[in-house]
């Protein structure tokens, strides 16, 4: 086949398209709109032959015509104009004895994702509601979702909402599930679709129709709903019983959620279908698809949390297998540190030391740290076997087994004499930053007990030109320092050297200032460093804060069977942190286009605003208003309110002016610190327009503050909203100087 | 719900797109994910990944294709990871075996199917016997390659009444062909495939042994008569359970497709249903720990290092337990080798063997070992460039070994099919199908330790 660019391709199918003699002929022209669909696919811009097209849907040939639509639902935002000349083809399709081309065409209509086209659908949707097809409802029932989400700020039908509700009753199971997807879209706005005791019923009644698609669905929707008594939670839960066994993971899954949540009081019954879905669950861990048991060892990670024992007498499914990709492994790792206890844990240790020779040094140093976090509670068996892991001399091993030492010190100090014995030799096989700065923070801490230690350093400090990572240089001088103080006749000479070092010649500030900090600590006297410097070494309570205790099962499920699990923590924080602050970036915008004064409202305020708890309260920043007209407007009005606050000491007007901006209060006059009497004139403006303008008056003599506001329009609800905003923040001032 | 759908062959070019919300991003979303997918740092998982404003990409991976779909949160993941599966399936039961080729071949009933299959990223429904009724395109078959189909015959080894041999090839075809090709009309394919994992440890001790096993059905009867599938009267579930008077076939936990009649299954251990076309998985069961026979494959290692010489000598025995009958085919045996190792010299223990250095591996290739047979291989290698001196242990990285094998004819939990009747074989021109049975155990992972 020739090469063609992708403009030739185009006019050729053009061509084509137009071509009387392929039109005439139904398997060639059916042929060249595959064509298109095949370069539209590939991303190549179709969107000039739109017409053509919209000519090609006038068709007896079915499969063309969903081509065509499909082609048509792609470009249609592109060519609006153009699209509407389809409509009159689709309508007609909407009124065709054959239910699947009106579902076709329904559905093709709906999903024109351009302006303007509600007006053309909304008859064929009421239509298709009615239509005696199933098919043609379901397609009808997400039309409205369509419809309501392309017309985004519309009010929402009511008219239209009791239609969908009424459909729930509806005998095809598909509708159904339809009906309650669509809700859940239009009535976003108002917490979704709503569930009440007649509807939870009912849909538990036509479980057993739907599909194991609908299954997971209608579960999902079932959260919502909050069973009045015990009885009827039991009762549910009882009819529910069948999608534990099924044989669909999703199904599982979703049963486990609505148990567990509808369980929340009763924790037994929490506990006994946790023991149910083991099976379903360690069935998912070793599934053909490798993604669906990444997904099962997430969850059962979650399980772990609250129910450590839960998979011990399992714990051989968990053994990696060879073939097993990477991350799969590292999961069933960290699965295996998570189960360990008294019975198992020869059995684990064994298995995990054999992934530490893994070829792969991520797996290795992986099954590393996980003996390290079993040695909290198995310690001289896990140390031996590291200690064992030294000889090999590998270099990926021995700083993974270096930095675990290293935690490991800290948190069981009963394991120290056993390290300290193991790490002469180690700097040998050590090249990474991470593991040299482990060795060197141990070398520095239990210096006093390696014999070698002052030596192991020393060939640190010689090669310390030749150095690449600052943070390694920067633990050497602490290390140094702190050695120095328990032996200092060994370590006197190289401290000097190494800080000349660090203080002349080195280029990067950090260490260079902590080497000139370290000089002058020097300088101040030994007691002063040994008193800074000698802090414990070793704190067991560390670990407490560092380890999960069990945690209710109610902390994670609202969680279970959803994305988050399948992230780790790290990555899981980073999304929710960039969407919350999306989000919050989207709700300033919000405000500020609906705020009359038209500014932008400062993005303070959101964390201002829990504390002045008015939720529709808002103070707008107004620059305009300059002294001589607050002077004018403060004459002319009447004092609104008075009071008398707390006060101590002096006022510095930099702190006030700060606390007042934040919140959008404008200083307009301020006196100078220590000034009697003290005065401060502020002005305000909410939303509506009204102003606030404020007096304070600083009484010393009694610790008190007067405080007198005017307002330009009569609103004693804003006005108090005002005043408790600023009562916080005066509030807030008097803390910070007290 | 999930707002776009899309398949990328191995290279990342799109093979189907298809957008059914609009709110995610134009059709470089397809690039996006494949620089992330291929971008990803090796510990994090591959599976869900962010894409951008609370959508997440969730992915699963079918041979060399990537099947993503772009979702905004709150989704079970299962439910996601279920249809991508269940799509894999779909689309090979209307367009044989899924590949780029057959993908870009069928473009227009791909879309058609997800047409129906998923409306504005809600699924509609994905079986195969309702979504028939809607598919008007006929797939395009192509013809695989025809050394690849004759190797693998025997892959597939069939068993049936009238001893003919099935072509592997046969069972790959798309369910909807049916109507043009009238030689092929009434045929029934019954599996019964377990995956074997087995982990024995470095003094020949059991650490672990799993079978997962599956009953598969593809049916390309166009009528819905009643089929009865007789199994293993000795079937027992679960530990306590009894049943006739040998050792039985036992396994742990058993799932059946919610379409199975179990009436029968108590007293005589009859599995009922009314097949749709398509493939279909009616059982599921998994068996661990106590096999009740022996394990298919044992070996005797020992290993002599030199470090004089730099010279490792390994000799490996690999005796065969299956029974006599029986045999294992396409045996591979892959020991990971330590670092350097550069020449080899071999000695096997018969000339269809093969034994070759990969890359930092030795393969070991016994295409055929018959039950109760035993084959040894003796390895000499060179390791040069260790570190001096070398240390009397010999070199880190050696073993574990792994096998990879497939025993046709042969269940691991002892489980066999009895009999596979249609009750009502109500074809159009009364010709009885044909019906194959067939049965295989295949290595999940089998890791002997050295």
């Amino acid at each position: 086949m020739p090469y063609l660019g992708s403009e030739d391709v185009v006019k050729e199918l053009k061509k084509a398209l137009c071509n009387p003699h392929i039109q005439a002929d139904r398997p060639r022209y059916r042929n060249v709109i595959q064509r298109v669909i095949r370069h539209m696919t590939q991303g190549v811009d179709m969107s000039s032959i739109f017409m053509e097209m919209v000519k090609a849907s006038a068709t007896v040939d079915i499969v063309q015509k969903k081509l065509v639509y499909l082609y048509m639902c792609t470009y249609a935002p592109l060519k609006p104009d153009l699209a509407l000349l389809a409509i009159n083809t689709l309508c007609k399709d909407c009124s065709d004895p054959n239910p699947m081309v009106r579902g076709l065409a329904l559905r093709s209509m709906c999903g024109l994702r351009m302006p303007g086209v509600q007006e053309y659908i909304q008859q064929p949707i009421l239509n298709g509601l009615r239509d005696k097809a199933s098919y043609v409802r379901r397609v009808a029932v997400l039309g409205c979702a369509k419809m309501y989400n392309l017309h985004g700020d519309s009010e929402v039908d009511g008219a239209l909402v009791n239609e969908l509700y009424s459909l729930l009753r509806d005998q095809d199971p598909i509708v159904v599930v339809n009906c309650l997807r669509a809700l859940e879209e239009i009535l976003k706005h108002e917490g979704g679709v709503v569930i009440n005791k007649p509807i939870a019923h009912h849909l538990l009644n036509r479980m057993p129709d739907l599909d194991q698609w609908g299954q997971a669905e209608v579960l999902g929707f079932l959260l919502r709903y909050q069973p009045r008594s015990e009885e009827e939670l039991f009762a549910i839960l009882n009819l529910l019983d069948s999608s534990l066994q099924s044989s669909s993971p999703a199904v599982v899954m979703a049963a486990t959620k609505l148990f567990l949540v509808l369980a929340k009081e009763f924790p037994h019954v929490q506990t006994d279908v946790l023991v149910r879905v083991k099976g379903p669950l360690l069935t998912a861990c070793s599934s053909e698809s490798r993604e669906l048991c990444f997904a099962a060892l997430c969850h059962v990670r979650r399980i772990l949390r609250s129910l450590p024992g839960h998979f011990s007498s399992h714990y051989k499914k968990f053994f990696c297998s060879y073939s097993e990709p990477h991350y799969i492994k590292l999961q069933k790792v960290e699965v295996l540190c998570e189960l360990v206890n008294d019975e198992n844990v020869q059995q684990v240790l064994e298995e995990l030391r054999d992934y530490c020779t893994d070829v792969s040094a991520d797996l290795a140093q992986a099954a590393i740290f996980a003996i390290g976090g079993i040695a909290r509670t198995y310690t001289d068996q896990c140390v031996q076997i590291l200690t064992e892991l030294l000889v090999l001399r590998q270099e990926h091993i021995t700083s993974a087994v270096v930095q675990t030492f290293r935690n490991l010190v800290w948190l069981c100090p009963q394991c120290t004499e056993a390290v300290c014995r193991a790490l002469p030799g180690c700097e040998e096989n050590i090249q990474d930053s991470e593991g040299k700065q482990a060795l060197i923070w141990l070398l520095g801490v239990h210096g006093e007990t390696i014999p070698n230690a002052p030596y192991v350093l020393e060939d640190f400090v010689e090669s310390v030109k030749a150095e690449t990572f600052p943070a390694v240089k920067m633990e050497l001088l602490t290390a140094l320092l702190r050695l120095f103080l328990s032996r200092p006749a060994e370590c006197q000479d190289m401290l000097g050297r190494l800080l000349y070092y660090c203080i002349e010649e080195e280029k990067d500030m950090a260490v260079r200032d902590r080497g000139l900090f370290y000089y002058r600590l020097l300088l101040t006297g030994i007691d002063e460093v040994k008193r800074i410097l000698c802090s414990p070494k070793s704190d067991p309570s560390l670990g407490l804060l560092e380890d999960q205790a069990e945690r209710p099962v109610s902390s994670w499920v609202s969680e279970f069977n959803t994305l988050v699990p399948m992230y780790s923590k790290a990555c899981w924080a980073a999304i929710s942190s960039l969407q919350v602050s999306e989000s919050r970036g989207l709700e300033a915008m919000g405000t500020g286009v609906l705020s009359t004064s038209g500014s932008l409202v400062s993005e303070n305020k959101e964390e201002l605003q829990p504390l002045s708890d008015s939720g529709s309260f808002l103070l707008v920043p107004n620059g305009q208003l300059t002294a001589e007209q607050f002077e004018k407007t403060w004459l002319s009005l009447e004092v609104a309110h008075q009071e008398v606050l707390p006060w101590q000491g002096v006022a510095h007007p930099d702190t006030i002016q700060t606390a007042l901006q934040m919140v959008n209060i404008q200083p307009i006059a301020l006196s100078k610190a220590g000034v009697q009497p003290w005065k401060a004139y502020l002005s305000a403006q909410d939303g509506a327009g009204c102003l606030f303008l404020t007096e304070l008056l600083l009484d010393p003599e009694h610790s008190q503050v007067h405080l007198s506001v005017k307002q330009s329009q009569d609103k004693t609800e804003a006005l108090n909203s005002f005043i408790s905003v600023l009562k916080t923040v005066i509030g807030t001032i008097v803390d910070i100087k007290s | 719900m999930i707002s776009q759908f899309f398949i990328l062959s191995s290279k990342g070019d799109p093979l189907i797109y298809k957008d059914f919300r609009g709110d995610c991003g134009g059709s470089d979303v397809a690039e996006i994910f494949y620089r992330k997918v291929t971008e990803l740092p090796g510990d994090q998982p591959p599976v869900v990944m962010v894409h951008h404003k609370g959508h997440h990409f969730v992915h699963i991976r079918h041979f060399s294709l990537y099947l993503v779909v772009t979702t905004a949160g709150c989704v079970s993941p299962f439910i996601l990871l279920e249809l991508l599966s269940r799509l894999v399936t779909l689309l090979n039961d209307y367009c044989g075996s899924i590949s780029e080729k057959t993908l870009s071949l069928n473009v227009a009933l791909v879309y058609e199917l997800l047409d129906e299959v998923l409306d504005y990223g809600y699924i509609q429904t994905t079986s195969t016997e309702m979504l028939r009724n809607f598919i008007q395109t006929e797939a395009v078959v192509s013809k695989p390659f025809n050394l690849f189909e004759l190797s693998s015959v025997g892959l597939f080894g069939a068993e049936t009444q009238q001893s003919k041999v099935a072509p592997s090839s046969a069972a790959s075809r798309p369910v909807t062909t049916v109507r043009s090709d009238q030689s092929h009309k009434n045929e029934v394919f019954l599996d019964v495939v377990e995956r074997l994992s087995v982990l024995i440890g470095s003094n020949g001790s059991l650490l672990k042994v799993d079978v997962q096993g599956e009953i598969r059905l593809k049916s390309f009867l166009p009528s819905c008569s009643e089929m009865r599938i007789g199994l293993t009267e000795e079937f027992c579930v679960g530990k306590s359970e009894l049943r006739g008077y040998g050792p039985g076939v036992r396994v742990d936990e058993v799932s059946f497709h919610g379409s199975i009649r179990l009436d029968e299954f108590e007293s005589h251990r009859i599995l009922r249903l009314q097949p749709s076309q398509g493939e279909l998985t009616i059982m599921r069961y998994q068996l661990s720990d106590d096999l009740p026979s022996p394990l298919p494959f044992r070996l005797f290692p020992s290993v002599q290092w030199d470090h004089g010489l730099g010279r490792l000598q390994v000799y490996l025995k690999l005796r065969c337990d299956l029974p006599p009958k029986s045999q294992a085919l396409h045996v591979k045996l892959h020991l990971p080798l330590p670092r350097g190792v550069v020449s080899l010299s071999q000695d096997l223990s018969s000339p269809e063997q093969k034994a070759e250095l990969g890359e930092g591996v030795l393969l070991w290739d016994l295409p055929r070992v018959q039950g109760g047979s035993q084959l040894c291989g003796l390895f000499q290698m060179d390791v040069p460039g260790l570190p001096d001196p070398p240390s009397p242990a010999p070199p880190l990285g050696l073993g574990p070994a792994s096998l990879s094998f497939e025993l046709p004819r042969y269940t691991c939990s002892g489980l066999q099919v009895r009999f596979l009747r249609l009750t009502a074989p109500g074809t159009p021109d009364n010709t009885v199908p044909n019906t194959w049975v067939r049965h295989l155990s295949h290595s999940d992972t089998y890791v002997i330790r050295i």
